[in-house]
């Protein structure tokens, strides 16, 4: 496989830099240019990333596609990248999702054209760096890059409250980067306390032994910064605020990649580094998982805007998506990885969605609509399939996720399996409900009785929606073929792990330390 | 053959994405043959199987074919695969059997709706989904069909969206359901679980069979009673049924097919399906019987009041489906399967004549405004007579064997109870009260309703009577099946089911010896020994007052017209009651759906708003204050700031000076 | 001769050069008088390298002299286009009128 020596990642993630200087030297008046161009660029990197998908061995546990070059040896910064069964789905994810974002910007947007695609491939550069970088110090600052664009996009291209929104979001976010950046540095010092090495690399770290109670800050300090971007209740005010002011294609992205962060955050980093804190800590984070299912999915039944109604769903099944996660079984984690994809591509949509029904009305109030079926039954179509997805009909994506996640759960525990099931009933109310007040009924308002149905672009990116729900709804071993040697692998070790700490604490000695099932893919080829 | 089983779900589906995907652009009568000849020839595939099934040794008739991998994830492994037995076959049967017809007759109630492809899209994605939860080879599947199936009446049940009451009801319909499937899902879970920590880890029901015992007698009850959770929602039974009424605002055919035939009898054939985990949980049965006799008897006194006659047969059905829980209940699922297809055949006519009549009366549907259209729309009024004499359990139809099976069964198995029989009695005589009240009302008397409307009756085409005609033959010959061996018959589809269902339960010495069960113990041995009278006198019971109920009704409605009248005037504040169906509608409005509201209104004021905002906000305004503080120290004067520079560099300088010294 | 004078009073010149520069800068209004000061101040510094590098017989006082002499000419060309920006806008370079950094 002399093609996996070729540095897929390093190219994914500069090449839409490399777009974004070019743009830099656009004639700002070539609006349909800079569109065009910015189209093609982002198909360019989906192209490129598919790759990965062919190339990825899924028989190998551990990283893959791994590059290295060392970047402040003396401080054991390098620049490494690499990824794994979780990170391969959700890089394909961010170039799909940005290809569709383009599309979707393309009447929405009209100031500042230049700088919104510029700030566009600038996001999707910094999304595949923080997905693919193994060193803290790098992930770090990709993590930090995406705050900027996101907040541009929100201040910007925002809604009537823009500003308020930006700045809450990014607030929101560096309190809680700032922390997971003080426990890096502390973790740092720690390894080098230990080994007398200074290294910021992740694959390293992970061998560290943290003593217990240092593993709890740590985690708490990772977690809190995590668990704010994924949001769990109650840190999750930020983004319905977020969600209302950002322009469509920002909806799409925040929901559909940068939440995912959060929850990859968890899996890459927080986890993995401070396993025993990680399994002492299920019954908190399952609690607050469960909370935000249920608390979520009664705020939806609350709301008056579509768009923040999406948002709250969002925390509802981000909940899953941690529950599966602190399920510590197959099953739940899995669920977990695939919900992910899921929220990105039925969540996306549904924002999609409301920015089609938003540049023809200009209005997000649930109330300024009812009867649009009439007007735009293929639109009616899309809609629907999409809000089934949404609450997991089975057969559609959403179905394979929850229903591994809670069978996940409840295998672990029964109560929260049982707990977390209660959002099935809730979820179908909110968004059956919200789908019937606009949806159906009498036309009421005279505007809405002349709307034109969805145009060629708006059906081209619905359809690849579509196409994804029942894809992953009905064949889902295509994704799951490459997290599953992952999946088990990552379970492996960090349960060894676990249970190694908690040998060392029985025992007031030190055990021996369990081999590393999380180890990179050796590349072939010396010379790279 | 096992290789062709996956033709029956196949050929809707293809009619499925065919019409839906045409957008609107082809013709009405494209859309009409590719939607029935799906059906058609799904029912051809079932028929096929069927006599191929005919000509097998009883133990050979199981046909199972895996298709592809869907969820694989470590110790779970769903694979899509069909599993073909007599339970199912007969199901498949009435379902492409009885959906063929309904299709067929939509054809003509349909014909002038503007969602004519749409209907058909929806209704072939129905039988599709039917199909499904009928022929999956495991618990996974059955739930995609079971959702699927839900999802498709309320996509109909909605169908003319722009009618408020119509998108609630289909909503309605989808939340309730969901609420069902809450436990069936955690049924599933528990019983993955459960068997897996035995170290077997599957949800297919040909390993869950043999693997059943591994299970102790509380884990089957708790997984069962989830099971039935599932159905009590599909099924609408107490206290999910509340959905099953409003359903009434579809198109009659879609109340036909899926509010009586085949949809709402998913709960039962799941029952079935899992009996060997239902026999193993007696607890779990005794409720099934209580929750079905009880459904049966209250659904029927609703039946009473109401003018609507979409609602009446909706509540009709309700019972019914209440009398086949009381057969799967008390053990004799065969009773329950054969009751759940005579039902299918004797309600979906009716539902059909009801849309007949509401075709010649230009939509009404309140009976207060009908009468005396037995000579106008007489084919009409025949089918529909026999179906009312089928449901009212008349000796030589349909209904008669299966209801009189359930009853017997329900009084003799070993899982049964008098108490059970004697609900199930009464709510036969009243479901004979009210079918025929409604017969009457309709089709005799005088015309009540306006001269317009009087001017336009007419009989149906004769698409929409056609299938009426056959679905009547059916009603009547559909019985036979199953004709017991007291009347000299060999109860044909009990001996056909047995393979999946197990042997019939006589054994009444077998049962728990409970204070009130020994008392009939020693009768059921007296039975087995001395012959069937018991059983005859008990067959005859049912019948006298299914007749006496008919003579009510007659009494009533056709006599003395006026005594109806007299008789709620007396009974006022009961008939409201009754006739607002015990409000439990509004009670559940007022407590589940107000409830949930004002609490999300709650903690979206005091939680999200009052202290997850407050604190955030709040921090940012402490900021602000403290910065309001610290700003007073910038005044802007260059110099001022110098002047602190040097300031600070001397203190500096001073420290470093002084730091040796001191 | 040079050599002659003890170091001690070169240091002493330059920390009354130093004073006076930064009373100066703290106390004049005319932001031309200010700047005049500042320079003072650095070459008082200046001053004080220069001694301490022949007092050490070292080269490294004389370059950091040259540095700040470079720094000193830059501020000069900044400063004055500072204060003709100011004065263009504010039509005075008294320094008590120009608080625009006022918190």
């Amino acid at each position: 496989m002399t093609d996996m020596n070729f540095p897929f990642l390093s190219v994914l993630i500069f090449f839409p830099l490399l777009g974004a200087i070019a743009l830099f030297f656009a004639d700002r008046k070539q609006v349909r240019f800079i569109r065009i161009f910015t189209l093609v660029w982002t198909l360019l990197e989906f192209a490129v990333s598919l790759p990965l998908y062919w190339y990825f061995d899924e028989t190998w546990n551990g990283i893959q596609f791994l590059e290295r070059m060392d970047w402040f040896p003396e401080w054991g910064v390098s620049y490494l990248l690499g990824i794994d069964g979780i990170s391969l789905l959700l890089i394909l994810l961010t170039t799909f999702l940005t290809v569709l974002c383009v599309l979707c910007s393309w009447k929405a947007i009209e100031q500042h054209v230049k700088e919104y695609h510029i700030t566009f491939l600038f996001l999707e550069m910094a999304m595949i760096g923080a997905l693919s970088a193994l060193d803290l110090v790098l992930f770090y600052i990709f993590w930090e890059l995406m705050l900027v664009p996101m907040y541009l996009l929100i201040g910007i291209w925002g809604g009537p409250k823009r500003i308020y929104a930006a700045i809450k979001f990014f607030l929101y976010t560096m309190a809680g980067s700032v922390l997971m950046l003080v426990a890096i540095l502390a973790l740092y010092f720690h390894y080098h306390h230990e080994t007398g090495i200074y290294t910021f690399n992740v694959l390293e770290l992970y061998k560290a032994n943290i003593p217990l109670l240092k593993q709890y800050w740590l985690f708490a300090a990772f977690a809190f910064s995590f668990a704010i971007k994924v949001p769990m209740f109650p840190f999750h005010t930020w983004l319905p605020d977020a969600h209302t002011e950002a322009p469509t294609a920002g909806s799409v992205i925040l929901a559909g990649v940068l939440l995912k962060m959060g929850t990859y955050g968890f899996l890459r980093f927080a986890i993995p580094l401070f396993p025993a804190a990680a399994f002492a800590a299920v019954p908190l984070i399952s609690i607050l998982a469960i909370g935000g299912i249920i608390y979520g999915a009664i705020m939806c039944l609350m709301q008056t805007d579509v768009k923040r109604l999406i948002a709250y769903s969002s925390v509802s099944h981000l909940g899953y998506v941690m529950l599966g996660m602190f399920a510590f079984n197959l099953q739940g984690l899995e669920g977990s990885i695939y919900q992910m994809l899921n929220h990105g591509i039925s969540t996306g949509g549904l924002f999609l969605i409301v920015g089609m029904i938003y540049e023809r009305r200009h209005t997000r109030m649930i109330a300024d609509f009812g009867g649009l079926s009439k007007p735009m039954p293929v639109f009616a179509a899309f809609f629907m399939i999409i809000t089934l997805s949404s609450i997991a009909l089975p057969g559609t994506n959403g179905f394979v996720g929850e229903f591994l996640i809670l069978l996940g759960a409840f295998r672990s525990n029964m109560v929260y399996g049982i707990l977390a099931t209660t959002g099935v009933v809730l979820g179908a109310a909110y968004m059956l409900w919200m789908f019937q007040r606009v949806m159906f009924g009498q036309v009421k308002k005279e505007e809405n009785r002349k709307l034109l149905d969805v145009d060629k672009r708006e059906a081209v990116i619905l359809c690849t929606i579509v196409l994804f729900v029942f894809l992953m709804g009905l064949y889902p071993k295509m994704f799951f073929k490459k997290m599953d040697a992952t999946a088990a692998g990552y379970l492996e070790y960090v349960k060894g792990r676990n249970a190694f700490y908690s040998l060392a604490t029985a025992d007031q000695k030190t055990t021996e330390m369990p081999l590393l099932a999380y180890a990179a893919k050796p590349t072939t080829d010396k010379g790279y | 053959m096992a290789d062709y089983i996956w033709l029956i779900p196949f050929f809707p589906a293809v009619g499925f994405l065919i019409n839906g995907l045409s957008c609107n652009k082809t013709s009405k009568t494209f859309v009409s043959w590719v939607a029935c000849g799906a059906l058609f020839f799904s029912f051809l595939v079932s028929a096929a199987i069927f006599v191929n099934f005919l000509q097998l040794p009883a133990e050979g008739r199981i046909f199972e074919k895996d298709v592809f991998d869907w969820i694989v994830s470590g110790e779970l492994a769903v694979r899509m695969g069909f599993k073909i037995d007599a339970l199912s076959v007969i199901m498949c049967l009435v379902v492409t059997g009885v959906g063929f017809l309904i299709h067929v007759y939509s054809v003509g109630y349909m014909h002038d709706d503007p969602g004519f492809t749409r209907y058909f899209t929806y209704l072939n994605l129905f039988v599709f989904m039917m199909l499904l939860l009928v022929t999956g080879n495991n618990l996974l599947l059955m739930f995609v069909g079971w959702e699927g199936v839900g999802l498709c009446s309320y996509l109909l049940i909605g169908f003319w969206y722009e009618k408020d009451s119509a998108s609630n009801a289909g909503k309605k319909a989808f939340i309730v359901n969901r609420i069902g499937d809450f436990g069936f899902l955690l049924g599933i879970f528990l019983l993955f679980v459960s068997l897996g920590t035995q170290g077997v880890w599957t949800l297919k029901f040909s390993e869950i069979q043999p693997n059943a015992h591994l299970l102790s007698v509380p884990l089957a009850t708790a997984i069962t009673m989830l099971f039935f959770v599932g159905a009590v929602g599909k099924s609408a039974q107490i206290p999910l049924y509340v959905w099953l009424p409003d359903a009434m605002e579809g198109p009659t055919p879609v109340s036909s097919l899926i509010h009586a035939a085949t949809m709402v009898t998913a709960g039962v054939y799941m029952i079935a399906r899992l009996n060997f985990l239902y026999s193993m949980a007696p607890d779990t049965l005794f409720v099934v019987a209580l929750i079905g006799a009880l459904t049966a008897i209250f659904a029927a006194s609703i039946g009473f009041a109401q003018y609507d006659i979409k609602k009446v047969l909706a509540y009709s059905t309700i019972s019914q489906l209440g009398y086949m829980f009381v057969g799967v209940g008390v053990g004799a699922y065969a009773a329950g399967i054969f009751h759940l297809m005579t039902h299918a055949f004797f309600k979906g006519l009716l539902f059909l004549g009801a849309g007949s009549v509401m075709h010649a009366m230009s939509g009404e549907l309140d009976m207060r405004n009908m009468g005396g259209l037995r000579k106008k729309i007489p084919i009409t009024y025949w089918t529909f007579f026999i179906a009312c004499l089928a449901i009212a359990g008349i000796p030589g139809l349909s209904g008669f064997f299966s209801k009189d099976e359930i009853l017997w069964k329900a009084f003799s198995s070993p899982h049964g109870h008098p108490g059970i029989w004697l609900l199930g009695t009464v709510a036969a005589g009243m479901t004979a009260f009210y079918m025929f009240r409604l017969l009457f009302r309709t089709f005799f008397g005088e015309c009540r309703a306006s001269d317009e409307v009087k001017h336009h009756i007419h009989e149906s085409p004769k698409i929409m009577t056609v299938p009426l005609i056959i679905l009547a033959a059916l009603s009547i010959a559909g019985g036979y099946l199953g004709v017991p061996h007291i009347l000299g018959g060999g109860n044909r589809i009990e001996r056909f089911l047995e393979p999946v269902l197990g042997p019939p339960q006589h054994a009444v010495a077998t049962r728990d010896m409970s204070i009130t069960a020994s008392a009939w113990a020693s009768v059921g041995a007296e039975e087995a020994a001395g012959g069937g009278s018991l059983e005859l006198i008990l067959m005859a019971t049912s019948v006298l007052i299914g007749l006496f109920g008919i003579y009510l009704a007659y009494l009533f409605y056709v006599k003395n017209p006026e005594l109806p009248k007299r008789f709620t005037e007396r009974f006022r504040s009961l008939y409201r009651v009754v006739n607002h169906k015990y409000y439990v509608d509004e009670f559940y409005e007022a407590i589940f759906v107000r409830g949930l509201l004002k609490v999300g209104g709650g903690l979206m004021r005091v939680v999200d708003d009052g202290m997850i905002e407050g604190s955030v906000n709040g921090t940012g305004s402490l900021m602000k204050r403290m910065g309001g503080i610290i700003r007073l120290i910038e005044t802007g004067y260059v110099q001022a700031y110098a002047f602190g520079i040097i300031v600070g560099a001397i203190f500096v300088a001073g420290y470093l000076i002084m730091k040796p010294i001191m | 001769m040079l050599q002659d004078i003890p170091h001690g009073f070169y240091f002493i010149l330059s920390g009354i050069l130093f004073t006076i520069g930064a009373i100066g800068a703290i106390t004049r209004r005319n932001a031309i008088v200010i700047f005049m000061c500042i320079e003072l101040m650095l070459n008082a510094v200046n001053l004080a390298f220069i001694t301490a590098g022949n007092a050490l017989s070292s080269m490294d006082g004389a370059v950091f002299v040259f540095f700040i002499m470079t720094v000193a000419a830059v501020e000069a060309a900044v400063g004055l286009a500072i204060f003709i920006t100011i004065f263009r806008l504010k039509g005075t370079i008294n320094a008590d009128e120009v608080n625009l950094l006022k918190g």
